[in-house]
């Protein structure tokens, strides 16, 4: 009994069963790989590379663009469900509901944190792309890499665009009203587009103003409600849902092709 | 555990893989049949999953469409001036009903340019886009700005009564030589 007392509540702590079956491994990493194990056995340890290159920690190399980018992503979700409460996409209350939340809603700044927050997102994702052009990193073998940030680039910029419509002031509307057109000038897929006319049988077109990618995109052949619905679900659930995706592929991929590019 | 298992028995005999000599019987799955159906399966799994997502694109195109009426009546021809552009259909429907001394003709409000709005300065006799400064004369030709094309005119009909009837969903274009169609101006 005398010797059980000395023992510390921690070390008491980590032999009960409760400790035992969420941390496996058994008790306090003493050794490099017991450590590497605790880390690489827990769901959130192992999101952190075991061990870090010295260099990948150099500001000068990396920019911190990468992880900017992801932080910044974290802030426009927490503030973005946070905004949900409060917003209603349909053309009678969203505007209001924007100013609602600017003015009235304690902590009117959710509003403005997220869409700088999406400026800002746009800015990092695009420098990170631009430090990883200079120091060479897509080169084999992480072309494949490269490849994902080129689609989480793209996606950032339609999680932008379709984000953009949502406040629907005059600027909103007439931004997606022509953006939205251009679409229409797709080829084979908009109904002003090359190729569009092809796409018949007789007289039948297949192509038409309610029927091509812009009418898939805005819901309607007008900008109006369904195009406001329509942005507002692929802003808040689709394009997060994809990008959460190709998010993850991507940082799994940095790690398995050699961690963070070395400097020559 | 380890040591005890191998003092404890002798090393099991191992039996022949069923595919090396022996012959498979009638009611037993071979090796290579069992391959073939597990492939018609998973062809069978894609076929169906991918054709289903397929359809699914479907859904995204409804059937009925909650948007404004596409086509109305503007009232009577002794409604409007010679010479004057009438705006007051412009929110509404986004249409301008302009009457010159031969008839009247009703012009798409929409930009060639990007889609826009235009404004009717009735000063400077001309349309003018606020986006990015396109200019049309009355008869919605274009000559300033970056618009490639003239504004688009709509079907103008007169009704039975004698009311001018608006029909947005048939578009004429100038540069197509659609101008000319008896229907794309009302003569009065």
């Amino acid at each position: 009994m005398a010797e059980q007392t000395k023992k510390s509540f921690l070390e008491k702590a980590a032999e009960s069963q409760v400790w035992k079956s969420i941390f496996r491994g058994g008790g306090v990493p003493r050794n490099r790989r017991q450590r590497m194990m605790s880390v690489l056995n827990s769901v959130f340890l192992h999101l952190h590379p075991v061990r870090l290159p010295k260099h990948a920690v150099k500001l000068k190399f990396t920019w911190c663009m990468g992880g900017l980018s992801f932080f910044i992503f974290l802030i426009l979700t927490i503030s973005g469900i946070l905004l949900m409460f409060y917003y209603r996409p349909t053309i009678e209350y969203a505007y209001t509901d924007i100013i609602d939340l600017a003015e009235q809603v304690p902590f009117g700044i959710m509003r403005e944190l997220h869409r700088w927050g999406a400026h800002a997102m746009v800015i990092t994702v695009w420098l990170h792309m631009f430090r990883v052009f200079m120091t060479g990193s897509y080169k084999p073998p992480r072309e494949f890499n490269w490849t994902v940030g080129v689609i989480l680039l793209l996606l950032t910029l339609m999680l932008s665009f379709t984000g953009y419509l949502l406040p629907w002031d005059q600027l909103a509307i007439w931004a997606i009203t022509v953006g939205s057109n251009m679409a229409r000038a797709a080829p084979f897929l908009g109904h002003e587009g090359p190729g569009a006319s092809l796409l018949a049988i007789g007289d039948i077109n297949f192509i038409t103003m309610a029927s091509d990618a812009r009418f898939a995109l805005i819901g309607g052949r007008f900008m109006g409600e369904a195009a406001l619905l329509r942005f507002y679900v692929l802003h808040c659930i689709g394009l997060p849902f994809i990008i959460m995706i190709f998010m993850s592929i991507h940082f799994w991929r940095v790690r398995k092709d050699g961690g963070i590019s070395t400097p020559v | 555990m380890l040591e005890g298992k191998k003092t404890a028995t002798k090393p099991p005999v191992r039996k022949a893989p069923a595919a090396l000599g022996e012959t498979v019987k009638d009611n037993e799955v071979s090796r290579r049949s069992f391959f073939s159906w597990l492939s018609l399966g998973w062809i069978g799994f894609v076929a169906s999953t991918g054709g289903f997502f397929t359809m699914m694109l479907r859904f995204f195109f409804p059937n009925v469409l909650f948007e404004p009426v596409q086509t109305f009546r503007a009232g009577y021809p002794d409604d409007y001036i010679i010479g004057e552009v009438d705006t007051k259909w412009k929110d509404k429907y986004g249409v301008w009903i302009i009457r010159n001394r031969e008839g009247i003709y009703a012009l798409s409000t929409v930009c060639t340019h990007l889609g826009c709005t235009p404004n009717w300065l009735a000063s400077a006799r001309k349309f003018k886009c606020p986006c990015h400064g396109s200019g049309f004369k009355s008869t919605g030709i274009n000559f300033e700005g970056p618009a490639p094309r003239p504004l688009e005119r709509y079907r103008i009909v007169l009704a039975d009564d004698g009311e001018i009837i608006v029909d947005k969903t048939q578009k004429y274009q100038q540069e197509k030589g659609q101008w000319s169609d008896p229907e794309a101006f009302l003569r009065v």
